[in-house]
């Protein structure tokens, strides 16, 4: 079983968000980053899933070469080659262009990514790239087998989950359990250098929805705090000054 | 022209995230002139609640009951919103951010060739352009995002706007779809829910715990406050992962990332991870006997003090004020 797995280039969870160049542009200074933690996900159950089908898995990214570490990262992870998309993600729509065009080339049983991005968090590039292949999309999924070319899932919903079953080809925007994120160990890490990263061209320019200004949200307040043996004094606040009850 | 509205149901009650993308809609028409509000409903659902739906700010409910559509096949949810949104010539589609209206939109997108924007929070700046601010980095920024197509998609975050109720019933008519097997290629063999409690990611009000509770069998205080409140339960990641509470409950970056009014945390320490699913409430309460504990400084009100001490006592006095 061929997988393609798509892995986002994103600001570490514990980063300070900051923006530079009058609030156009996300301030990476002092930033690390990562492989997204959702992508992080999918790409632990491709490595289980090619190691129990055989196959090859290949991972991609749409970015300039500073995604490069990320990548090799995930080549470290266990996937076989990579592939970058040179150009900076512009919006959804423009990423999942390029992503049909070359898992189309690639003829892929199986495309896995996360759920959605943690930078701009917009979870529709695993949905635009079925409808643009004409695959079925799933997200966001927990769990993922495949037996032959059938494919159990379980979706998470509101309040629960539901099982479903599918057959390959097929995409899916994982999340936790999926499987347990990967350390790669040292044979990872060296065998990784030598491991093809093939950089591409994109496709297409074409974009849809741009963003062109951001903003941060107010800074709060201090904290209102209330003595532990007189907890009604809370019950009053949260009635009469913040309005909540 | 109409703009469109996907609305989602559960166990015969329309949520009230959809009556809130109903209601955007309705605000939205009010700026931009794009006519009445249509809501799309699919699947079995009674008739007086879709007409209800009027009360929110729709004056149309196309009700499509084919009952293969009432759980959420997304490749045919998909197909029955673009067939809609084609018979009342639409040029937007409003929905409320969620599991299924999130995979739904994306191949909508595609299918009527418009732009998506989700996690929206307030209505477009149409004084220059389409312009829509949206939630990003998990709510700790907001971005200005240019849109343009002339087709658009608006995923509303929760909270983005007040429910309006003092609208008329919607007249309720019925929509036929033509669907293909393919669009029933997958097969939904299970579905497992929690009944009866107030959804997490739709609550008002949540009651979350962390590993400060030292073990499951202490979450019978969350569940009475919760109960008292009317409140969803809530959990850290830590929580979550060691199977104290199950996944579905885990609020977070990588989690369940809630709305609601009020938001009380027991026992959480306030990681940075557990506060991007939190920092859109409107009111964050945390208690914490650690006085240095880092939600503190998110928080608007708090109280130092042993959780086992502190909320079956606050337990009490809501119950006396409520």
């Amino acid at each position: 079983m061929n997988i393609l797995v798509c892995i986002t280039h994103v600001p570490d969870t514990t980063s300070k968000i900051q923006f530079t160049d009058n609030n156009t542009k996300f301030d990476s200074t002092g930033v690390q980053f990562i492989i997204g933690p959702y992508d992080d996900y999918a790409l632990a159950r491709a490595v289980e899933l090619r190691d129990q089908t055989g196959g090859k898995l290949t991972v991609l990214n749409v970015g300039l070469a500073e995604s490069d570490p990320t990548l090799r990262k995930a080549l470290a992870i266990g996937a076989d080659e990579a592939i970058r998309v040179n150009s900076e993600p512009k919006d959804s729509f423009f990423v999942a262009k390029q992503i049909a065009h070359y898992a189309k080339e690639g003829g892929y049983d199986l495309i896995l990514m996360g759920r959605e991005s943690i930078d701009f968090n917009g979870g529709m590039v695993h949905g635009m790239v079925g409808e643009l292949l004409g695959m079925p999309s799933f997200s966001p999924v927990m769990k993922l087998d495949v037996e032959g070319t059938t494919v159990k899932m379980a979706r998470e919903i509101e309040g629960g989950k539901e099982m479903l079953e599918a057959s390959l080809p097929l995409i899916a925007g994982c999340q936790e359990p999926i499987a347990e994120w990967k350390i790669p160990n040292m044979r990872g890490i060296m065998s990784a250098r030598t491991k093809p990263l093939n950089v591409v061209n994109p496709v297409t320019d074409e974009t849809q929805a741009v963003a062109t200004q951001y903003q941060l949200p107010p800074a709060k307040g201090a904290v209102k705090l209330v003595d532990k043996d007189h907890v009604e004094e809370l019950v009053k606040l949260l009635k009469n000054e913040a309005k909540v009850l | 022209m109409s703009i469109l509205v996907y609305i989602e149901h559960a166990e015969g009650k329309v949520k009230k995230t959809s009556l809130e993308a109903v209601s955007f809609a309705n605000a939205l028409s009010a700026k931009t002139g794009e006519g009445d509000v249509v809501a799309l409903a699919l699947g079995t659902i009674g008739q007086d609640e879709l007409a209800a739906v009027g009360k929110a700010g729709a004056s149309k409910v196309l009700h499509a009951s084919d009952d293969r559509l009432t759980a959420g096949v997304i490749q045919a949810h998909a197909s029955a919103v673009a067939q809609a949104f084609e018979k009342v010539g639409a040029k937007t589609v409003v929905l409320a951010k969620s599991s299924l209206g999130d995979a739904v939109a994306a191949r909508l997108a595609i299918k009527i060739n418009a732009a998506l924007v989700s996690n929206v929070v307030e209505l477009p700046d149409t004084s220059a352009g389409y312009k829509v601010k949206r939630s990003i980095f998990t709510g700790k920024a907001f971005a200005e995002t240019e849109v343009t197509t002339e087709n658009k998609i608006l995923a509303i975050k929760k909270n983005a706007v007040d429910l309006k109720a003092d609208g008329s019933d919607a007249a309720v008519e019925s929509f036929e779809v033509s669907l293909a097997d393919s669009d029933f290629a997958s097969k939904i063999t299970a579905t497992e829910r929690a009944t009866g409690e107030v959804l997490l990611p739709e609550a008002d009000i949540v009651v979350s715990g962390g590993r400060g509770l030292k073990g499951p069998e202490n979450w019978g205080m969350i569940e009475d406050l919760a109960k008292t409140l009317g409140a969803a339960t809530g959990c850290s990641k830590p929580v979550s992962d060691i199977g104290w509470r199950p996944h579905h409950e885990h609020v977070g970056q990588t989690g369940v990332k809630v709305a609601p009014s009020l938001y009380i945390a027991i026992g959480i320490s306030g990681a940075i991870q557990h506060l991007a699913g939190v920092n859109s409430s409107k009111c964050i309460v945390v208690i914490n006997k650690d006085p240095e504990a880092p939600f503190f400084k998110a928080a608007d009100y708090g109280i130092v003090g042993d959780a086992f001490e502190v909320v079956p006592k606050l337990n009490e006095a809501l119950k006396a004020e409520l």
